[in-house]
């Protein structure tokens, strides 16, 4: 039976696969409620011997980070914080934009499509010296809102895209109707192009939300010591590991790292997958 | 009072003009329909209309008011669109109110109009669905609808049956055309289909490469083609045009197809018998060449006999069509259904000759 065979192969290579990706994540997942005496004393790679919950309250509350021993939950906050509003902010600029720029068309929008598109192939590490005379030249430098603003204005590119891209299977009649009926730019936008958003917007936000909290580069560079990211934060604690390692408390503070955006994964995967693929109009 | 004056209307983008100068004047209570080939600017003629769209330069009065710099939603009109456009997330009572709402109507008068167009179009059971639970002819209604709650002062239709299925079309047309009749509104429609624009208009517009042709009344379009690009697009199957040369006998002009073959009595040319060895276009409508018993006219002068040669019958059911050669060249004619000519057979067929046409072989006009 070539077919079967075929088949199984196929299923084989993809477990597989799976199961290497998934790896890691088991094995921190498992190093989480392990004893670091346990792991030290057998190897990195095994199932925990007693369940240490407590890797998780000490991680969270009371590990020290750079001599300062508050666990990571500010930097946890410090990442919702600056993730939730950069997420919303950049979402909601990225629909109006791409509103404007699929369904009002006027002269020289396919330029300007064509410039905040090309946000999204800009490396990232181009445009450091840049935000840091931004920053410098704002009263920014080394705060939350900084770093919100950098992530609005980087996420534009990519919302924009999303948005534009979806907005233009709305027929055009349905504007010139509106137009009609007497409807202005932002009437029309509220009533009738933004419910007809949602899977777009559940596209843009997880899109955003994933990765504007694993973000590194820009949460090491503008900011430090207690305005940090917990991305930049994680690379604090991982420094000490050298004198005194601390596997548990440092796997359980990766996972709640991870927390967030796996939950996000989770939850609205399907949604992403859906919207990526559907139109505006059915 | 003229409800729409169109002057000297050009659109061009870039280089390429797409309206050449259109000139329409359209009175109260008329339904006027723009019907052309698709690319013949149509639709950019009520675009512009609407204040969708702007003209390159020339003018547009509605209701004896310049629409220069007047916003769509300010120039008193309800559009119908080929795709209904209806507002997916609305409902149907909802995609009725939008435009009352953002014209600040007060609630009751909103719920009256939704009322009295629901109870007109008998959409009443649909109003609290939304658009995507509407088949098309129901969707058709409701677009109808929203149109119908403003009473404008114009109502423009792009193409409204168009994407409907053919039993249906023919249904809406004749609710349409009723609709006209018992609201007497102004409608300026706008089809590619002949037949819509013969059986809906109280005068036709006939567009080809962003000019108006001819605007008549239907019969006068049909009848009286003004060149030949409208005698063969108006009529189905279009209207004979074969090559002719007049002359003289028993003091009157005679239209010789081919060789001298075929005789026809040519109608009266302005020219009269100066025009004697003039080449023409001769036209005739395929049901003026019918079965040999056939006549047309009380007057048996009116009918000629002629023997065609036949080679090929298409039945439809109703009718049946036949392909002649007539002096050389292919004709068609309209028999009755129930006659089954052979192909390659020699027929007689009676001629009426009242309606042929004369067209000018050079600028394609109509000589009478």
């Amino acid at each position: 039976m070539p077919r079967h065979l075929a088949r199984a192969t196929i299923y084989f290579v993809l477990v597989l696969l799976a199961v290497a990706y998934l790896v890691p994540l088991a094995v921190v997942a498992l190093n989480s409620v392990r004893s670091t005496e346990d792991i030290l004393q057998t190897s990195l790679i095994g199932l925990p011997r007693t369940l240490v919950w407590a890797n998780f309250s000490r991680t969270w509350s009371s590990y020290c980070i750079a001599e300062h021993c508050a666990g990571i939950r500010p930097y946890f906050l410090n990442s919702l914080e600056m993730t939730i509003p950069a997420t919303i902010v950049s979402t909601l600029l990225g629909t109006l934009n791409g509103y404007s720029l699929a369904l009002w068309r006027f002269r020289g929008d396919v330029w300007v499509f064509g410039v905040i598109t090309l946000g999204v192939f800009l490396p990232e590490q181009m445009k450091l010296v840049p935000w840091v005379i931004v920053l410098r030249d704002l009263g920014l430098f080394n705060t939350i809102e900084g770093l919100v603003l950098i992530h609005i204005v980087q996420g534009l590119s990519f919302t924009t895209l999303f948005c534009r891209n979806y907005y233009t299977s709305i027929p055009i009649d349905l504007l010139k109707a509106a137009r009609i009926d007497g409807a202005g730019f932002f009437r029309i936008f509220w009533r009738i192009i933004l419910p007809l958003s949602p899977p777009i917007l559940i596209v843009t936000v997880i899109w955003q939300f994933t990765g504007i909290w694993n973000e590194y580069l820009y949460g090491v560079t503008f900011s430090a010591g207690e305005q940090q990211p917990i991305t930049a934060a994680l690379i604090a604690l991982s420094a000490h590991v050298s004198e005194a390692p601390n596997y548990g408390e440092q796997s359980a503070a990766v996972l709640l790292a991870a927390a967030p955006t796996l939950l996000v994964y989770l939850f609205g995967g399907r949604y992403f997958l859906r919207g990526l693929t559907s139109g505006a109009v059915k | 009072m003229s409800a729409l004056r169109i002057r000297d209307v050009w659109k061009r983008y870039g280089h390429l003009p797409v309206l050449k100068g259109i000139d329409l004047d359209i009175d109260n209570g008329e339904f006027t329909i723009l019907v052309g080939p698709s690319g013949c600017g149509k639709s950019t003629l009520l675009n512009i209309i609407a204040g969708l769209d702007s003209a390159s330069q020339g003018t547009v009065e509605i209701g004896g008011r310049s629409m220069d710099d007047v916003a769509s939603k300010d120039r008193n009109i309800a559009m119908v669109f080929q795709s209904y456009a209806l507002y997916p997330s609305m409902t149907v009572r909802q995609n009725m109110t939008f435009g009352m709402e953002c014209r600040q109507v007060p609630k009751r008068q909103q719920i009256e109009a939704v009322d009295r167009v629901a109870r007109l179009l008998q959409i009443e059971a649909l109003l609290d669905r939304k658009p995507s639970q509407l088949s098309g002819g129901q969707r058709q209604r409701v677009a109808m609808g929203r149109a119908l709650v403003r009473d404008p002062l114009l109502f423009l239709f792009d193409e409204p049956l168009s994407n409907l299925d053919a039993k249906l079309r023919v249904e809406m047309r004749m609710e349409i055309k009723l609709l006209h009749a018992r609201l007497g509104s102004t409608i300026v429609y706008v089809t590619h289909d002949q037949i819509e624009a013969m059986t809906l208009a109280t005068r036709i517009a006939v567009m080809h490469q962003g000019e108006v042709q001819q605007f008549a009344d239907p019969d006068t379009v049909y009848n009286r083609p003004a060149n030949m690009f409208v005698a063969r697009f108006m009529g189905a199957p279009p209207m004979n045009t074969l090559p002719a040369r007049l002359e003289a006998e028993n003091g009157r002009l005679w239209a010789v197809l081919g060789d001298g073959a075929v005789r026809l009595p040519a109608p009266a040319t302005p020219g009269g018998m100066s025009d004697v060895g003039r080449e023409v276009v001769l036209g005739i409508r395929p049901e003026c060449i019918a079965e040999q018993d056939r006549r047309f006219d009380s007057d048996p002068a009116s009918t000629l006999l002629l023997d065609i040669p036949v080679e090929m019958t298409e039945p439809t059911g109703a009718e049946t069509i036949v392909l002649l050669r007539l002096a050389g060249d292919k004709a068609l004619g309209r028999v009755s259904p129930d006659i089954r000519l052979r192909a390659g057979s020699i027929a007689r067929f009676a001629v009426d000759t009242r309606k042929i046409c004369l067209f000018d072989p050079q600028t394609e006009q109509l000589i009478t």
